[in-house]
């Protein structure tokens, strides 16, 4: 820990494991963001331009995540990674051992969890793009995969900015898998959330309200930068 | 026809005041007769069922149990919360209340004394000697600043001299419940759980459990306390008395408790 967190956690009281819980969010939170640009974009791709029976049946799944409580996805997920289950199965033949507790669960997790709110976003940006530009693509010999790098990733570029801001929020807002699957390990799974339920739970009000009210802001301010990049985006495609 | 319709009104006002006057009894006896509300700490749930059960029948009385973690009912409770009887996993947590002037000072008791165990789901003896033989993948224990059962765990492992080499293999739930679901879908092979969780019939249910020794941590009492809101209740009042007689009390040692 240097110099000026320190400063910062006297000025806050944050106590040395809160700061902890702090760096391992923004961590949890940076990495899901990348792993669901990833995987969500050609998902989202796909659900835009297929015509396929499957669609009704993927896109559902896809969504799932967002109606579902994520005490259903906590309890799934325990017992899908546990040593019985068929992930912990997979996991444990690949010498990786057993995810629930660790990081790489965690991540699995919120991948899971945050899915719908990077598919959705990007989804919507593809569809909104119609097939025109793509049509006008192909008439000057771009393959399809150069077309989709070339015309339609740049083009839906709010999507995906949207898709990554709101990963990003809703993975630091992430409480009830990470309670089920996690196991308050400092360092690995102790993220802030859990951290000020557990302040809460322990009745220390004050570490639990400099935590609560710091999330608060952060909440504020992504929605506030959300809303400003639906502006500039209007802007930019009328 | 206008007499008629001002003879209509006057006897729909005497039928409305006699109608009011009649129900004034059954309003008063209402208030007097509702139900109690209790606030149970998750780990005793089966039993105040049991106990809550056997109460209204003795006496008439109708009993709501809400059940919760002692540090989110006691935030529940201090924001006015409507319980008029608090049944805790500890005793700080009421005698916090009492200093605060949310319960009826001189009513705390203590009802039951919880037993932890070592629980595993695997079959065959085990016992203490399993923590110093390191053979097992993880150890569940109940987060120990937020669970009287996690702070008993990490005192015996004290009391082991085994709360450093264990460590690293340690994993918290936020409460005894959770440790259970652990230890039960295999993702830890041992947890620290309340006998009251893992008996049913007076045998361990599943896997196998050791027995804590009493002296390696301080004892898990649970204190029950009558609150501010239940003071006047009779219900309520009795629902207490009932707790610490012989007939809940023996539930109590059934369901895995000692007085």
């Amino acid at each position: 820990m240097g110099g000026l967190p320190m400063t910062l956690a006297t000025t806050f009281q944050l106590s040395p494991q809160d700061w902890q819980a702090i760096v391992l969010t923004i961590e949890l939170a940076s990495l899901t963001t990348l792993c669901l640009l990833i995987l969500a974009t050609p998902l989202a791709w796909w659900l835009s331009q297929t015509t396929s029976r499957w669609r009704p049946a993927v896109s559902a799944l896809a969504t799932l995540p967002l109606v579902l409580p994520p005490t259903v996805l906590g309890f799934y997920l325990l017992v899908l990674l546990g040593p019985q289950g068929w992930i912990g199965q997979i996991t444990q033949a690949l010498g990786l051992g057993v995810l629930s507790f660790s990081f790489t669960g965690l991540l699995l997790g919120s991948i899971v969890f945050s899915l719908p709110f990077a598919v959705q976003p990007i989804q919507h940006a593809f569809e909104a793009m119609g097939k025109r530009p793509l049509e006008v693509a192909a008439t000057l010999r771009a393959r399809p995969i150069d077309a989709f790098f070339t015309v339609a990733l740049p083009l839906a570029r709010p999507g995906l900015l949207t898709a990554a801001v709101l990963t990003f929020a809703h993975t630091v807002g992430e409480f009830g898998v990470v309670l089920m699957i996690g196991g308050n390990i400092p360092g690995q799974t102790q993220v802030v959330s859990t951290q000020i339920y557990a302040h809460v739970e322990a009745m220390d009000y004050a570490q639990a309200h400099t935590l609560a009210a710091g999330m608060v802001g952060f909440s504020f301010v992504v929605l506030v930068a959300l809303s400003l990049l639906k502006k500039r985006q209007d802007r930019v495609l009328p | 026809m206008r007499r008629l319709h001002r003879l209509r009104a006057w006897a729909f006002k005497c039928v409305s005041a006699l109608a009011l006057a009649g129900l004034w009894p059954a309003l008063a006896a209402a208030a007097n007769t509702a139900p109690v509300q209790v606030a149970v700490a998750a780990n005793f749930a089966a039993p105040a069922k049991r106990i809550a059960q056997a109460f209204e029948r003795h006496s008439g009385h109708k009993v709501l149990l809400s059940f919760g973690a002692t540090g989110s009912l006691y935030a529940q409770i201090s924001n006015g919360a409507p319980f008029a009887v608090f049944l805790a996993a500890d005793q700080q947590t009421p005698a916090q209340l009492e200093r605060e002037g949310l319960a009826v000072s001189g009513t705390r008791l203590t009802y039951a004394t919880g037993r932890l165990v070592l629980w595993s789901k695997k079959r065959g003896g085990l016992d203490g000697q399993v923590l110093r033989s390191g053979r097992f993948d993880k150890l569940a224990l109940a987060n120990p600043r937020l669970a009287p059962y996690g702070a008993a765990a990490l005192q015996t492992l004290r009391s082991l001299g085994l709360a450093e080499t264990v460590a690293p293999k340690v994993v918290e739930g936020s409460n005894i419940a959770q440790v259970y679901q652990f230890v039960a879908s295999g993702n830890a092979d041992l947890g620290f759980v309340a006998l009251s969780q893992v008996l049913s019939d007076g045998q361990i249910r599943e896997g196998s459990a050791w027995m804590v020794p009493a002296h390696l941590h301080d004892p898990i009492r649970q204190d029950a306390v009558l609150l501010k809101t239940g003071a006047g209740h009779a219900g309520a009042q009795a629902f207490l008395a009932y707790l610490h007689g012989p007939a809940a009390q023996a539930v109590i040692r059934a369901a895995g408790y000692e007085r």
